[in-house]
C-alpha cells in the first residue's frame, strides 16, 4: 500500500477507482450528515420501510381480513388494539402498518416510471434541441396541462382497478414536471465549456448525454425524485379514497375512504381517520426532508455556501 | 533559451519533411451565423487562408469579437463552416461522426476558462483519462498514460492531483490538468484558445513556460488564439491578426511584431508599452461589427494611417476595393492597399 510512490496510494486503475468510490461516499455521508433535517427524514425513512417490510412478520393476514377480524366494530383504543378497530373490527394499527407496504410501493414505483420518463425526455429535448427537442416539449405541455386527477381518474376508470393500473396513471401524469426541470438544467449544463471540450475530445451524443449531462441533472432528478414519492403516495391516497383502488388491498388512501363510508367523520371515530392521514403527511415530510438534504449534498455549490 | 532555439527551427522550414502541405489548413473558410428575424447573419469568419505546418506554433491575434475563437472552433469542426473548408493533411475534414472522431483524436482544443473546461463532478483522473476512454475504452495501462500525461504538463507528482476535484485546484492547476487531457492522445496538433487570458500574471507565466517546453516536441504543432501579443512574440513562430473575420496581416513573428505593415498590427503593437512607439494609436470609429462588414477595405473606417492623409495615393481603392482574402503559406502578406503600395 505504501509504496514509494506515495502515500497510500493504490497502484492499479482499479483499486484507484474503488479507492475514489470509497472517497466519494465517506464524503457524501459526511456532508449528508451535517444536515439535522436529513437525518430525520432519513431515519423517519428508515424506520417506515423496516415496518413495512417486517409486517408479514407480526401481523396475521388473517387479522386483516374482513372476514376474520378479531375484535369488534369501532373498539376504542386499548391494550389489545392501540389504535382501536375499524367497521370491521380490525386493529388500525395493523392496517396502518400493512397499508405502508402498498403506499410506499406504489409511491416508489410511480416515481420511478415518472421520474425515468421525464429525465429520459428532458435530456434528449434539451441536448438535441432543435425542431425534435421542441415537439418533445409540445407533447410535454399536452400532457402537463390535463388536469392530473381527471386523467388519473380516466385511466383508472378505463384500465382494470388494480394497483399496477394506479401505478401507470401517477407515472404517465406526473413526468412532465420532472421533463421540464431536467431539459432546463440540461440546457444549462451545455452551455458550460466541459460540454464543448467533451465534443472536442470526440465525445458524441450519448456520451455527452451519459456522462457529463446525466450527473449535472441527478441533484434536480434526486429532488425532484423525493418530491414526487410525497406526491405521488397523496395521489395514490387520492385514488384509492375516490374509490378507485384496488378494492382487494389495503393502503392509506382506501383505510380513509372506508372510514368515511362507516360514517367515521359525523360518529367521531377519529382513531379510523387520523392515524392513515398522519402516517401519509408523516411519509411526505420524510421525503421531502431527505430530498432537501440530499440536494444540498449533490449541488457542490450549495455546499460551499453553507 | 528555448525561444530562440524553437525559432531557428522556423528559419528552415525546408529542412521539414512534410513542408508542402501543411498539417492543418483552411481554405477560403467562412463561417457564417444566421441573422434572427431578418436581421442581417454575422460574418465570424470571412474567408481564411491559414495553413499549420508540423513543429510549427501560429499565433492568432486581434481584439474581442474579431472571430478568433470561431475560427478555433472550426477548425475543430465544432462549427460548419458556411464556405470553404478545413484540411488536414491535404484531405479536406469530413463531417460525418466517424470521420469527425477520428479526427477529433489527433487535434486537440484547450479551452480559455479551465475552471469551466473541467466537469465539477469528475476527479483529475476523470478529466484527464476522458480523451483515452472515448477513444481507446478502458486502457490497461491508463493510470500510468494519465499520470504521464499529467507530469508532462506539469503536475508533479501526478498522484497528488489524481484524486482532486476542480474545485480543489488553483487556476493554472487546472489549466495543466486541461493541457494534460489535450497531450494524453498524443495530438498531432493542438489549438489553444486564450489559453492564459483567464489566468493570474503570475500564473501565465508557469503555462507559458509549459508551453516552451512542449516547442520541443517535434511532432506537435499549434495554433494559439490570443489578444496578448506578448504570448505571441514568446511561442509563436508565425504570427497571423486578425480583424472583422478576415486575416489583415501574417509572417513570421519577429517580422510582423518589429515591422508591422499593416496599419491596424501597428496600431495593436503601439499601445503596448514596450513597443517604443512615440505616441499610442488610438483607433476612432466603432468597435468592428461582424454583421454590418464596411465596403472597399474592412479596416478602412478606422484606419489611422487613411485617416492622416498618407494613404492620399490609395484612398480610393480602400474605401471601395475589398483588398481580398491572403494566401496561405508561411511567407509575410499583407492585406492592405497602403501598405502593398509603399513596398
Amino acid at each position: 500500500m505504501s509504496g514509494p510512490a506515495g502515500e497510500g496510494v493504490p497502484a492499479s486503475a482499479r483499486a484507484l477507482a474503488w479507492e475514489r468510490r470509497r472517497r466519494a461516499l465517506v464524503g457524501f455521508c459526511r456532508q449528508y450528515a451535517r444536515n439535522r433535517a436529513g437525518l430525520y427524514g432519513l431515519g423517519g425513512l428508515l424506520l417506515i420501510g423496516m415496518v413495512a417490510l417486517s409486517a408479514p412478520l407480526f401481523i396475521d393476514q388473517a387479522a386483516i381480513s374482513v372476514t376474520g377480524a378479531p375484535g369488534q366494530r369501532f373498539e376504542s383504543p386499548s391494550v389489545e388494539y392501540p389504535l382501536g378497530t375499524d367497521a370491521f373490527g380490525r386493529s388500525v394499527l395493523d392496517l396502518v402498518v400493512w397499508g405502508a407496504r402498498i403506499s410506499l410501493a406504489v409511491g416508489f414505483l410511480a416515481t420511478f416510471v415518472s421520474v425515468a420518463l421525464g429525465t429520459l425526455i428532458g435530456i434528449v429535448a434539451g441536448h438535441f434541441g432543435g425542431l425534435g427537442g421542441n415537439a418533445l416539449m409540445r407533447v410535454t405541455d399536452w400532457f402537463m396541462v390535463l388536469p392530473t386527477l381527471v386523467m388519473a381518474i380516466a385511466l383508472a376508470a378505463v384500465l382494470s382497478r388494480s394497483t399496477l393500473t394506479i401505478v401507470v396513471a401517477i407515472g404517465v401524469t406526473a413526468w412532465p414536471v420532472t421533463a421540464r426541470l431536467v431539459r432546463a438544467q440540461t440546457l444549462a449544463v451545455e452551455a458550460r465549456p466541459f460540454i464543448e471540450r467533451a465534443r472536442a475530445l470526440g465525445g458524441g451524443h450519448g456520451y455527452v448525454m451519459v456522462r457529463h449531462v446525466l450527473p449535472n441533472v441527478m441533484p434536480v432528478v434526486l429532488a425532484q425524485t423525493t418530491l414526487l414519492v410525497a406526491e405521488a403516495i397523496i395521489m395514490e391516497s387520492t385514488l384509492a379514497f375516490l374509490g378507485l383502488g384496488d378494492p382487494a388491498t389495503i393502503s392509506w388512501g382506501g383505510i380513509l375512504q372506508e372510514a368515511r363510508n362507516a360514517g367515521a367523520v359525523s360518529s367521531g371515530i377519529w382513531w379510523y381517520m387520523i392515524p392513515p392521514g398522519l402516517a401519509i403527511a408523516l411519509v411526505a415530510l420524510s421525503f421531502t426532508l431527505c430530498g432537501r438534504a440530499l440536494e444540498g449534498v449533490l449541488n457542490p455549490r450549495l455546499r460551499e455556501r453553507r | 533559451m528555448t525561444t530562440h532555439a524553437g525559432r531557428s527551427r522556423s528559419a528552415t522550414p525546408a529542412s521539414a519533411p512534410a513542408v508542402d502541405t501543411p498539417v492543418l489548413a483552411t481554405q477560403e473558410l467562412r463561417v457564417t451565423f444566421a441573422g434572427r428575424g431578418g436581421r442581417a447573419g454575422a460574418h465570424a469568419v470571412d474567408g481564411v487562408n491559414l495553413d499549420l505546418r508540423t513543429g510549427e506554433i501560429v499565433a492568432l491575434v486581434g481584439e474581442s469579437g474579431c472571430g478568433k475563437s470561431t475560427l478555433a472552433r472550426a477548425l475543430l469542426g465544432l462549427e460548419r463552416p458556411s464556405a470553404g473548408r478545413v484540411v488536414f493533411e491535404g484531405e479536406p475534414l469530413r463531417y460525418a461522426t466517424r470521420a469527425l472522431r477520428a479526427y477529433r483524436r489527433r487535434v486537440q482544443l484547450v479551452l480559455q476558462d479551465p475552471t469551466g473546461a473541467l466537469n465539477p463532478r469528475h476527479t483529475v483522473y476523470d478529466a484527464v483519462a476522458e480523451g483515452l476512454r472515448i477513444h481507446e475504452g478502458h486502457a490497461r495501462d491508463e493510470r500510468e498514460r494519465v499520470a504521464g500525461a499529467l507530469s508532462r504538463s506539469g503536475l508533479r507528482p501526478p498522484e497528488r492531483f489524481l484524486l482532486s476535484y476542480p474545485h480543489e485546484l488553483s487556476g493554472g492547476q487546472r489549466q495543466r490538468v486541461v493541457i494534460a487531457g489535450a497531450l494524453i492522445l498524443d495530438p498531432e496538433v493542438i489549438v489553444a484558445d486564450e489559453p492564459v487570458a483567464s489566468l493570474d500574471v503570475s500564473v501565465r507565466g508557469e503555462i507559458l513556460r509549459l508551453l516552451l517546453r512542449l516547442r520541443a516536441d517535434p511532432g506537435l504543432s499549434a495554433l494559439v488564439v490570443t489578444h496578448d501579443l506578448g504570448l505571441a512574440w514568446n511561442i509563436a513562430d508565425r504570427v497571423a491578426v486578425m480583424y472583422l473575420g478576415r486575416i489583415v496581416e501574417v509572417g513570421p513573428v519577429e517580422e510582423v511584431l518589429t515591422a508591422p505593415s499593416h496599419p491596424y498590427t501597428q496600431a495593436l503593437l503601439s499601445v503596448l508599452p514596450e513597443s517604443g512607439a512615440s505616441s499610442p494609436v488610438v483607433l476612432a470609429g466603432e468597435p468592428p461589427d461582424p454583421t454590418r462588414v464596411p465596403g472597399g477595405c474592412r479596416f478602412h473606417a478606422r484606419c489611422q494611417v487613411l485617416a492622416s492623409g498618407r494613404a492620399q495615393g490609395v484612398a480610393d481603392r480602400c474605401r471601395g476595393e475589398d483588398p481580398g482574402v491572403l494566401e496561405g503559406g508561411t511567407e509575410a502578406r499583407v492585406a492592405c492597399h497602403w501598405a502593398n503600395a509603399g513596398d
